[in-house]
């Protein structure tokens, strides 16, 4: 009855899937039209076949260090602490990502990709313009064409994103399809993609869409686990009792994730944006607010409803405004390995002021989110306690709507 | 059960003339008016399109169209509704309904196939449930009698081609051009090539679809295949003239099919 894999192909630790399937558990698959099925067999080939090749893995560490600045440090956010009043907090600062955040380590994985693809046009689809911006920078120094599609909302919201990714050469086009947000652009990208199949290679911006994306886009994320790991080892001679990450599909949040699934003692918190509250139904947390459903090409928890139509989702950060998440948080979810809170609009802006204020650094939206749970479990833990959170991205991008909602006129 | 697909293709066979099918948006304008009248205006098989609020196959005809009908209230019990209405008419005209996964998985597979088959459904499309996903959906659907109908698409090779065509039923909707509904259609010389392959592979009637507009365009493709679909400009006109200006653009649109040499 079920689609799941049959007992002999299914992973036996909860870090080694997906299966031949690209399932995760139930979750995940490959759920796009016919024309793009060759196109996506021949990603998946591609993939494995890049994964396996050292001239890639040192193309990929070359450009990481030299290019996007890795590895990015592990910061002790002592005011924070102080003020919170509980356990130490840790930053992984992937805010200092070149483009300013943890998008482009995906976006260049991707970008080689495409090019040992011998792929001559690149597509991608964005909310608050991160992806966008950091797929044209990416694009943009391999020489290869690049078109984003950004919902019309999104890009009236977004105007600073917008001009850098057109001086970055990109070509920009506005969805007004649906309700012109996140999801919209994913819809029109993937009409792109069906109809220009054999020159365009679609950079997804998340761990989403059909097998291999949630796979390929987690592994090249996982190197915020990895250094983060490696770090706190070196520097603190312990694994923290928690990594902390916010979700929009859940990129920045699986690559901290992935490299501690099978360190037990680490508790693994998702943090999805509740919007007004997810009582009012204007929010973004799919796991806490959806149910199980088929969207952008594979199996996952989206926000629908009772007819099983699309909900737009509610967040002030444009980067977490998206009515699903990755398959993979959805199978950590159901089993328990990970947990999934949720943090309003208004905490990510208190936390936005605060974390500026106390530490010297203007967090992006996304990762405030973040932060407004990491102050409860501060005090849960106690003083004893080590919480590492992922600086997913700064803050920059938000000053103007910042500003605009303290009433502030720039 | 008699198979309503199998005899009407079997017809058509019979007559030495290609079929016209007819898509339509379920709860866009008086879609009931109008599928009732779809058989008189001469639609050998009706698609029924069940509305989504993200259909990224189609272009902006019917992704508009889709989202008038959801303002408007439909669901896919407005669509059963509207099916059995039709079979009070019609025990006939084959129906087959047309949509994407995310309404019918919630719906649940089986109650989705059940329902469907008591409102008199002969088949489905489901536009984003590859053969590589399908199978808990066409056990249900196989167990109500209902065919599950494939796609494949000028990017399915031969090898491909294979796991497309096996175990599907009913006919095989070859679409003609990479891209969206209402694109520009594929070249009718590329067209009856591809047909004559699918053709050869599944041993099931082959219809050609995506980007037919014109009379011409619905001639000259249903010169090379079993039957030609027009969507996005019966959705157009029935938007723009109502369920009168549908009907006669399906008149005539059917009869340039059905005229056209095999
Ligand atoms: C800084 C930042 N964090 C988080 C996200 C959300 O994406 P994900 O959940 O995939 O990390 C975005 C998306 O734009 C972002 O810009």
């Amino acid at each position: 009855m079920s689609d799941t894999a049959s007992a002999d192909t299914r992973p036996n630790a909860l870090s080694a899937w997906p299966d031949a399937r690209g399932r995760f558990g139930d979750y995940g698959g490959r759920f796009v039209a016919e024309t793009l099925m060759p196109n996506i067999l021949e990603l998946e080939a591609a993939y494995e076949d890049a994964k396996r090749d050292v001239n890639f893995q040192r193309e990929m560490e070359e450009f990481l260090r030299d290019y996007v600045g890795k590895p990015s440090p592990i910061y002790f956010a002592e005011r924070l602490t102080e003020n919170f009043g509980g356990a130490k907090i840790w930053l992984k600062r992937d805010e200092l990502n070149h483009t300013g955040s943890h998008k482009i380590n995906n976006c260049l994985g991707q970008v080689l990709l495409a090019k040992r693809m011998g792929k001559t046009r690149i597509i991608a689809e964005t909310g608050a313009g991160q992806h966008g911006v950091a797929t044209a920078t990416v694009a943009a120094r391999f020489g290869i064409p690049c078109t984003v599609f950004m919902g019309a909302t999104d890009v009236e919201r977004q105007a600073p994103n917008v001009f850098r990714m057109k001086l970055l050469g990109a070509e920009v086009i506005p969805v007004t399809s649906g309700t012109g947000t996140l999801k919209d652009a994913m819809n029109e990208a993937l009409r792109d993609w069906v109809t220009n199949v054999s020159d365009t290679f679609y950079v997804i911006g998340t761990v989403a869409g059909p097998h291999p994306y949630p796979a390929m886009v987690r592994d090249f994320q996982s190197i915020i686990g990895r250094e983060a790991r490696a770090q706190m080892l070196d520097r603190l001679g312990r694994l923290p009792d928690a990594a902390v990450a916010c979700i929009g599909g859940g990129s920045n949040a699986m690559g901290l994730f992935h490299p501690f699934i099978e360190d037990e003692n680490v508790r693994l918190i998702g943090v999805e944006a509740a919007g007004h509250g997810i009582e009012t139904g204007k929010h973004a947390a799919s796991l806490k607010g959806g149910e199980p459903g088929i969207l952008h090409g594979n199996k996952t928890y989206l926000l629908q409803d009772k007819d099983g139509q699309i909900i737009d989702a509610h967040s002030i950060s444009a980067g977490l405004d998206y009515p699903g998440i990755g398959p993979e948080h959805a199978f950590l979810h159901d089993a328990k390995r990970a947990e999934y809170v949720s943090a309003t609009d208004e905490e990510a802006m208190e936390m936005f002021q605060l974390c500026t204020k106390l530490e010297g650094i203007i967090p992006a939206l996304e990762p405030a989110h973040a932060l407004a749970r990491v102050r409860d479990l501060a005090k849960e833990l106690g003083p004893d306690g080590l919480i590492l959170m992922n600086m997913c991205g700064r803050g920059d991008k938000d000053v103007p709507q910042v500003a605009e909602m303290l009433g502030v006129k720039l | 059960m008699t198979n309503r697909i199998t005899t009407r293709f079997n017809e058509l066979e019979a007559y030495g003339r290609p079929g016209f099918v007819a898509y339509m948006m379920a709860g866009d304008g008086d879609s009931q008016a109008l599928l009732n009248a779809l058989p008189e205006a001469g639609a050998d098989v009706i698609e029924l399109g069940m509305p989504f609020t993200d259909p990224m196959a189609d272009g902006p005809s019917i992704q508009a169209s889709a989202l008038r009908a959801l303002d408007a209230g439909m669901t896919l019990k407005g669509v059963f509704d509207q099916a059995a209405k039709f079979r009070e008419h019609d025990t006939d005209t084959p129906l087959v309904l047309m949509g994407y996964a995310n309404p019918i998985h919630h719906m649940g597979f089986e109650n989705f196939a059940r329902q469907a088959e008591k409102a008199g459904v002969d088949g489905l499309i489901c536009v984003d449930i590859p053969p590589e996903e399908d199978s808990e959906l066409r056990t249900a659907l196989e167990a109500h009698g209902i065919a599950l109908i494939r796609l494949a698409t000028p990017t399915t090779d031969d090898k491909r081609l294979e796991t497309v065509v096996e175990n599907t039923s009913g006919f095989v909707y070859y679409v003609s051009t990479t891209g969206v509904t209402g694109a520009a259609s594929g070249m009718a010389q590329e067209v009856g090539a591809a047909v004559s392959r699918v053709k050869s592979a599944s041993g099931l009637p082959v219809v050609v679809g995506f980007g037919v507009r014109t009379p011409e365009q619905a001639a000259a493709i249903a010169a090379e295949a079993d039957a030609v679909v027009v969507g996005s400009a019966i959705v157009d006109a029935m938007h723009e003239g109502g369920v009168a200006a549908a009907t006669e653009l399906v008149h005539t649109l059917s009869q340039a099919a059905h005229g056209a040499k095999k």
